[in-house]
């Protein structure tokens, strides 16, 4: 990607006092955070590169907010090691803020002020903010621009929301739940906005609970669990699901019988299924035979276990972790 | 931008925004001269009795709605609009962004203060063409000016501090109206104290600020003795209340 150019007269100096050489965007070691006594967070390791969107992935409750709001400044955390763009949230939060942008799960602006005056208002916050226009465009509200903020759609305030996080121009970007609660086309417009970062030089960290916005939007993915990271990696092969075995489902029409091997019960809906040891080789026998027979093979399709089988297996009960050992 | 800067730039943020919410700032303004038209037809012209000096009853309210318009302006509002922007997350998401947070909240107090400042001068020219109320002149002016800023002020920080206490934003409004109302009419500000009211009443006031505000502001309209110790006890409860907010103000909104 053609990301770097637009980064390097950013005045974004790298602040690696801390040693991190610059390289990682969030570092985090055994961070642990309880509350009244419960370990919300209970030993998580991180690792955020510079100019990936990353996400974190958990059920709610499971500790993502918490692990987000320390590293943003908001919490301060009992135990562990947080270097975020080389500073320390909690003894460093000055700095640090200058260079991040939030957008948090609840909305919040004033009512009464125009999306240009809004966006204009955050960016006199930073030392080096972004052209109000620019950071409007780049999240699609220009014909809203001088529309007072109550008069948005759900959507547009969420966009507005990244439009401020945008404002100052941040090295690192939270999202935290950015399309909790969007109808699916306003998913489908945030989620252009977001990958559009990427090509800012942006990093993001994002948390979700959706697996279909973790999967188009993430370099990499964590999943975490009961305070706990329980995997962590490339969505796509997340807990090693590009080699767990794949299987081939088809509809049996009626009268029908197929070939040994190709096949595995015929449920009430005249579907079966089956996981061949060689993908390829079975759906040629199997296709051949279709043609062979002048057969059909309605819904024919080649599945591997999801992100979201995946996610709900690492995400079940904490015993029932039989194919989670990646990590 | 230097904090003042910033503090200035937000300045004139809250202002467009207090104007752009025309039932809010027209209640602001309506109530203290809609009160004083209420209350001097109601209970008609009389004579009050303040120490050995005698005002007209118009006279004695145009001051007494300056001293509650001041009030309603720093006070209630602050109270009132800070915990929305609290439970609205306003408050959240300006804590996550370098602005500081002396800005953020310094900036609400100067509008309320400049607010305070216009809505004196209305209900005094109001008072003036109506009442012939007297419009306080040279040293009284500055002493008035004193008393008007210290109070604003106090009252604002007060405000800061009642948030504390305020579970939620639909609540605000409820327990600021608790808090204030009873005192207003303890303080003398609806009904003039008289001879016979009772010397529990009269403790009330001597303790709260609010009486000590209303006889400090009545010295610049009515041309009674002006005591420092009025000033000093407003400046008092100020600063308890910046130690109380600093201690328990909260950015983060509360949901039960």
């Amino acid at each position: 990607m053609t990301t770097l150019p637009d980064e390097t007269g950013a005045g974004g100096a790298p602040a690696s006092s801390s040693g991190d050489g610059g390289l990682s965007a969030v570092h985090v070691r055994g961070l642990v955070k309880a509350y009244s006594g419960v370990r919300a967070v209970n030993g998580i390791d991180l690792d955020i590169r510079r100019v990936e969107i990353f996400a974190l992935l958990g059920p709610n409750g499971a500790g993502k907010t918490t692990t987000v709001e320390i590293l943003e400044g908001y919490r301060a955390r009992d135990g562990g090691e947080v270097t975020v763009l080389g500073y320390d949230p909690a003894r460093q939060p000055a700095p640090l803020k200058r260079k991040i942008g939030i957008v948090l799960q609840s909305t919040g602006v004033e009512p009464y002020l125009t999306v240009a005056e809004t966006v204009r208002m955050y960016a006199g916050f930073y030392p080096d903010p972004r052209p109000v226009d620019e950071v409007i465009g780049l999240v699609g509200l220009e014909e809203k621009r001088n529309s007072r903020v109550n008069k948005l759609s759900g959507g547009q305030q969420r966009r507005l929301d990244v439009a401020i996080a945008l404002a100052g121009n941040p090295e690192l970007l939270f999202l935290d739940e950015p399309t909790t609660g969007f109808d699916p086309s306003a998913r489908r417009e945030a989620w252009e906005v977001i990958k559009n970062l990427a090509t800012l030089g942006k990093t993001v960290l994002l948390t979700t609970h959706y697996m279909d916005e973790a999967q188009y939007l993430a370099d990499r993915v964590a999943v975490i669990s009961a305070g706990r990271i329980v995997a962590q990696g490339d969505p796509a092969t997340l807990a090693n699901r590009e080699l767990a075995g794949a299987r081939i489902r088809y509809r049996v029409p009626d009268g029908a019988t197929p070939p040994a091997g190709l096949a595995g019960p015929i449920a009430a809906d005249g579907f079966t299924e089956f996981s061949p040891d060689d993908v390829t080789a079975a759906l040629h026998q199997l296709t051949g035979w279709a043609l062979d027979h002048q057969i059909s093979l309605d819904g024919l399709e080649v599945s591997r276990p999801s992100l979201e089988d995946v996610y709900l297996s690492l995400t079940a009960a904490p015993a029932g972790r039989e194919n989670g050992g990646t990590a | 931008m230097s904090a003042v800067a910033m503090t200035a730039s937000q300045v004139r943020y809250v202002n467009k925004s207090f104007w752009r919410n025309p039932a809010s700032a027209f209640f602001t303004f309506a109530f203290p001269l809609l009160f004083l038209v209420i209350f001097t037809s109601l209970l008609g012209h009389y004579t009050v009795h303040i120490g050995t000096r005698s005002v007209n009853s118009a006279t004695y309210y145009v001051a007494s709605m300056a001293s509650f318009a001041v009030i309603t302006a720093c006070y209630n509002n602050i109270a009132i609009q800070t915990t929305f922007q609290r439970d609205a997350g306003v408050l959240k998401r300006t804590h996550g962004t370098p602005l500081p947070s002396g800005s953020f909240l310094g900036a609400r107090v100067v509008h309320a203060l400049f607010i305070s400042v216009i809505l004196v001068v209305i209900t005094a020219a109001f008072g003036r063409v109506f009442y012939s109320a007297d419009i306080p002149t040279g040293l009284t002016l500055l002493r008035f000016l004193v008393m008007l800023v210290v109070g604003a002020a106090a009252f604002c920080a007060l405000g800061l501090a009642t948030t504390a206490v305020i579970p939620n934003a639909d609540a605000s409004a409820a327990i600021v109206n608790a808090i204030i109302l009873p005192l207003l009419f303890l303080s003398g500000i609806f009904i003039p104290f008289g001879n016979n009211t009772p010397n529990w009443i009269l403790w009330i006031a001597r303790i709260f600020p609010v009486k000590h505000f209303a006889d400090g502001t009545q010295a610049g309209f009515l041309g009674t003795a002006f005591h420092w110790t009025d000033v000093l006890v407003v400046a008092a409860w100020g600063l308890a209340g910046l130690a109380l907010a600093m201690r328990f103000f909260s950015w983060e909104p509360r949901r039960s």
